[in-house]
Order: C-alpha cells, then sequence, then structure tokens
C-alpha cells in the first residue's frame, strides 16, 4: 500500500496483574496517515497507546509482551526520551503545565537544549499555527495557559506535542472535554497535519474515526476485531457482524 | 409564612445546636493562647526593655540582659537547619520523585516515621551518647546536629507534602514530551512546590527554637560570660535558660523568667507568621 510503516504493532498483549488488557494485537499504521482506533469503553484503546510511548512502564504491574516497532525501531531500544520525543501524546483532558502559553510550547524544546530565543520564537508560532492556535493568542503569549478556554488549552496541548517536532502524533479521545466547534477545528487541523507526522487517534466518536482516518481499527474488550481501510470498516460489508453493529451504533 | 414539619423543625434546631458546638470549640481553642500571652507579658512587663534583649547576662543571670542566649538559640537554630534542610529536602525529593516502590523506599519511610516518633528525651541521649561521642564535648556544633536529627523527618514529612500537591498530571505532561526526571523536577515540580516546602522549613526552626531537651546535654550552658568563641564552645540558649532559671528556685527574680519566656515565644510567633505570609503570598501566585 501507501508508504512505510511508522507504527508496527505485532502481537501485543498486556496485562494488568492478573488481568488481561489487550490480546494478541496485531495492527500498523502508515507514514502519512491517520489511524483511527475506535471501541467502546474499556476496551483498551488507551493501554495501546501507552505502549507506543512507553508510559505503560509508570503503571505498576502493567506487563506487555509483543513487538511494538516505531519508525523501524522496537520501542524498547530507544531512550526513552528519544521515543518520547518522537511521539506526541494528546490526552483526553488538556494538561497546561503551569507556564505561559509560551513557555507551554517551548518547553519541550528548551529541555532538549535550545536555547536560542530566535530560534523558540519562531518554533512556538510554528506550532501554535499547525495547531490552529496562533490568531487567538499571539497577543497573550505571556499569559498563563491554564487561563484559556478548555478548547484553546487542548489546542495547546497539541501544540505542545508538536513542539518536539514528532514523527508519530497519538490523541486520545481529543474531543471529550472540547465544543463541537473547536472539535472541528482541530479535525482540520490533524487533516493538515497528517502530511508531516503520522496520527493515530483514539475515539469514541464513530463518525470521527469516519470522517479523519485512513485505516480504522475495532478494538472490543482487548481483542482487535478488525483492521482495515476506513471504507471498508464503515462499508455495507465489514468481515465483522460485530464491526457493522459498532459502527451503526448497535451496541457500545 | 414557613410552615415547618417536625422533622423540618428538629433538623433546623441540629444544625442551630451543631453550629453553636463546633463555633464554641472554635473559639475555646483561642482563649488559652491569649491567656498565656497576657498572663506573660503582665507577669514580665517590668523587665522588658531593650537592654533585657541586648545586654549580656550579669551576677548567674541576677542581673542584666539574655542577649547571649537569643544569639545562641539563633546560631544553634541556623546550623540545625543547615544541617537538617539539604538532607530533609533531597532525600524527600528522591524518595516523592525518583523512587520506585520496593524494599529499600519502604524502609526508608518507615524510618522517617519512626525518627518522627522519637522523644525529644531520646534524641537528646542520642547526641551526648553520639554527637558528642564525636566532637569530644559538649559545644555548639553537638547540640546543632542532634537539633537537625530531630527536626529532620519533619522537614521530609513537610517536603512531601509539598511535592504530592503537585499534580501528577504536570509530570505526566513533561514525561510525554521527553523531559527526564530532573528536568521536571527542576522546571516544574520545585517551582510550584517551593512555597510549601519553605513553609514546612520556617515552621520546624520555630519548634526547634522552643527545643530544650536536645540541647539539654549536648552544648547548651546555664551561665557564661562571654559570647561563645565558635562553634566548638558552649552557648546560652533561650530555651535552656528559661528551663533553667525556673528550675532555680526562686534565685532569679520572677519578672525575669516571664521575661525569657515572652522573647522565647514571640521569637516562635513572628517565625510563625513569617511563615503565614510566606504561603499568603505564594498562594496568590499560584499557577493552577
Amino acid at each position: 500500500m501507501t508508504g512505510e510503516r511508522a507504527v508496527d504493532i505485532h502481537d501485543l498483549t498486556v496485562t494488568y496483574g492478573a488481568k488481561p488488557a489487550l490480546e494478541k494485537i496485531s495492527l500498523h499504521a502508515h507514514r502519512g496517515e491517520i489511524l483511527g482506533i475506535i471501541g467502546p469503553a474499556n476496551s483498551g484503546k488507551t493501554t495501546l497507546l501507552k505502549c507506543i510511548n512507553r508510559t505503560l512502564e509508570l503503571i505498576p504491574k502493567a506487563r506487555r509482551r509483543g513487538r511494538v516497532v516505531v519508525e523501524g525501531v522496537e520501542v524498547d531500544s530507544y531512550s526513552l526520551h528519544g521515543l518520547r520525543r518522537k511521539v506526541g501524546m494528546v490526552f483526553p483532558l488538556p494538561v497546561g503545565l503551569p507556564l505561559s502559553v509560551y513557555d507551554n510550547v517551548a518547553f519541550a524544546p528548551r529541555m532538549a537544549g535550545i536555547r536560542r530565543h530566535a530560534v523558540l520564537d519562531e518554533l512556538v508560532e510554528r506550532c501554535l499555527r499547525q495547531a490552529a492556535l496562533w490568531e487567538e493568542v499571539k497577543d497573550r503569549l505571556w499569559m498563563l495557559g491554564s487561563r484559556l478556554s478548555g478548547g484553546q488549552q487542548q489546542r495547546l496541548t497539541i501544540a505542545r506535542a508538536l513542539s518536539h517536532e514528532p514523527e508519530i502524533l497519538c490523541l486520545d479521545e481529543f474531543s471529550i472535554a472540547v465544543d463541537p466547534v473547536t472539535t472541528m477545528r482541530i479535525e482540520d487541523v490533524l487533516v493538515d497535519l497528517k502530511r508531516d507526522v503520522t496520527i493515530i487517534l483514539v475515539t469514541n466518536l464513530v463518525q470521527q474515526a469516519r470522517r479523519l482516518a485512513d485505516r480504522v481499527a475495532f478494538i472490543n474488550a482487548g481483542r482487535l476485531v478488525e483492521f482495515d481501510v476506513t471504507n471498508v470498516i464503515f462499508g455495507e460489508q465489514p468481515s465483522e457482524q460485530m464491526t457493522f453493529d459498532y459502527v451503526r451504533g448497535h451496541f457500545g | 409564612m414557613f410552615e415547618g414539619t417536625p422533622i423540618v423543625w428538629r433538623n433546623l434546631t441540629m444544625q442551630a445546636a451543631m453550629r453553636f458546638l463546633f463555633g464554641f470549640m472554635a473559639a475555646a481553642m483561642v482563649i488559652p493562647l491569649l491567656l498565656i500571652v497576657l498572663y506573660l507579658i503582665t507577669k514580665a512587663w517590668p523587665v522588658l526593655s531593650w537592654e533585657f534583649v541586648s545586654e549580656m547576662p550579669r551576677k548567674n543571670l541576677k542581673e542584666g540582659g539574655i542577649f547571649s542566649a537569643i544569639l545562641g538559640t539563633f546560631i544553634m537554630v541556623g546550623i540545625s537547619l543547615a544541617v537538617s534542610a539539604p538532607i530533609g529536602i533531597l532525600a524527600a525529593i528522591y524518595l516523592n520523585e525518583y523512587a520506585r516502590d520496593n524494599w529499600f523506599t519502604r524502609i526508608v519511610n518507615l524510618g522517617v516515621v519512626n525518627l518522627a516518633g522519637v522523644p525529644s528525651i531520646v534524641h537528646a541521649l542520642f547526641g551526648y551518647a553520639a554527637v558528642v561521642y564525636i566532637t569530644g564535648d559538649p559545644c555548639i556544633l553537638a547540640a546543632s546536629i542532634t537539633l537537625g536529627i530531630m527536626t529532620l523527618p519533619v522537614i521530609i514529612a513537610a517536603t512531601t507534602q509539598a511535592l504530592v500537591a503537585v499534580p501528577m498530571a504536570f509530570r505526566e505532561a513533561c514525561w510525554n514530551v521527553g523531559a527526564s526526571r530532573w528536568q521536571t523536577v527542576r522546571s516544574i515540580v520545585l517551582p510550584n512546590s517551593l512555597s510549601g516546602i519553605l513553609t514546612g522549613v520556617i515552621l520546624e526552626v520555630s519548634r526547634a527554637a522552643g527545643e530544650t531537651a536536645p540541647i539539654l546535654f549536648t552544648g547548651a550552658v546555664f551561665y557564661k560570660k562571654s559570647l561563645p568563641s565558635g562553634i566548638f564552645d558552649q552557648s546560652m540558649a533561650l530555651s535552656y535558660q528559661l528551663f533553667s532559671v525556673t528550675t532555680q528556685g526562686g534565685q532569679i527574680p520572677e519578672e525575669r523568667q516571664y521575661g525569657t519566656a515572652v522573647v522565647l515565644l514571640l521569637l516562635v510567633l513572628v517565625m510563625n507568621l513569617a511563615s503565614i505570609c510566606l504561603r499568603v503570598y505564594f498562594r496568590s501566585r499560584k499557577k493552577w
């Protein structure tokens, strides 16, 4: 198909203590694509993302088996910081660091050792523009990020996730705390972004996956039910009846 | 017109009664403090003067001021802080930000909790047995180290509290953009917990200033004509002076005893006030 695999997950199994969270998941995302991951609550979608940037390791008793390959390299072979710079993460509820708008975006580059003001200024502006936030905040860059509205804060976290120039951007139900208008704006942003980064979009809004994703994985109760291009998943004849029922809202 | 059912009336009565009870207890709490302060000041009034706090003592404390005791307290508390604050704060940062939940961490935490429970007189004995053994003679340094060991667990507890108050989500946000633990601690956790740490430390200072037992055998003296010559010399201290003048049995004028108490109390109150001011200042700048 198109491009190489930016993320390749093979036989991924995760357990929290004795409780299985994911079982034998295999899927992949091509470079420059949006991979949508859908499924009912508690089906393991977030766990899957945590395996990609290895934040799973922060959870006591979580165990991972199987291969997770990011840009051709197994995640365990990366340094933790290197991996997390390659993979941007956006969470359901925006977390603004207790810093100004500018510093929120400049945080990661500064941690990576970029000190020159000119470079930072340009980078901050680019990321805020990419996140469709620049016009709204350009006159108050030094205001606390937490003073922004909820939707603006979510775009700020997207700008922050882009600030370390990731090759993969993971979004976990980003629209939960965001109004519909902002959701649409962010969706436009994502479509623009996918030229530069591979996007993995976990969402409980089935229609959002339909609008945005090139490929969709449907996960239920820790198992991959179906993984195919969007047209097939949302078409008349996905290969699993369960997929058909879920995307039409019969359960979940 | 309001027509209550019996249940509503009962609720309202109970509400009023409880409110009174809680309010009364809250007010009652302040009464002893006011009484203590008033009583002390009244008793001490004849000696309270600039000379009393600025002059050296004369004739076995029967005349002169208490300057050397004030200075001694400041020096001892200062050095004890220099010992316990860095160790306590850094240890707390390790335990909260770095340590995994394993047997080592648990033992250290258990140690901290138990150290906090050791009575101060036991600290005094330990100070005498161990610290004075090292320094040779009782001296300011030995007294300060003993005080420092005693305050350590409280500083760790205060720092821990301040660190825990910084939301976990901030740390995760930092890690998610590739910041290391140290970068996270330095740029986000510490700046936002500094106020809590400082307040804890200041409160601890005020407590250490009032402690008598730990300095009892380790470096405080009853009477000394001159100021200490260095940290290996002994020194007078407010708390110990208060203890000794009151147990002297009538040889020292009563108002001089109360004068010492007032000065010590003021010192502690000023410290606490400073800590409150600091907290108010930092809270007004709180960023989330």
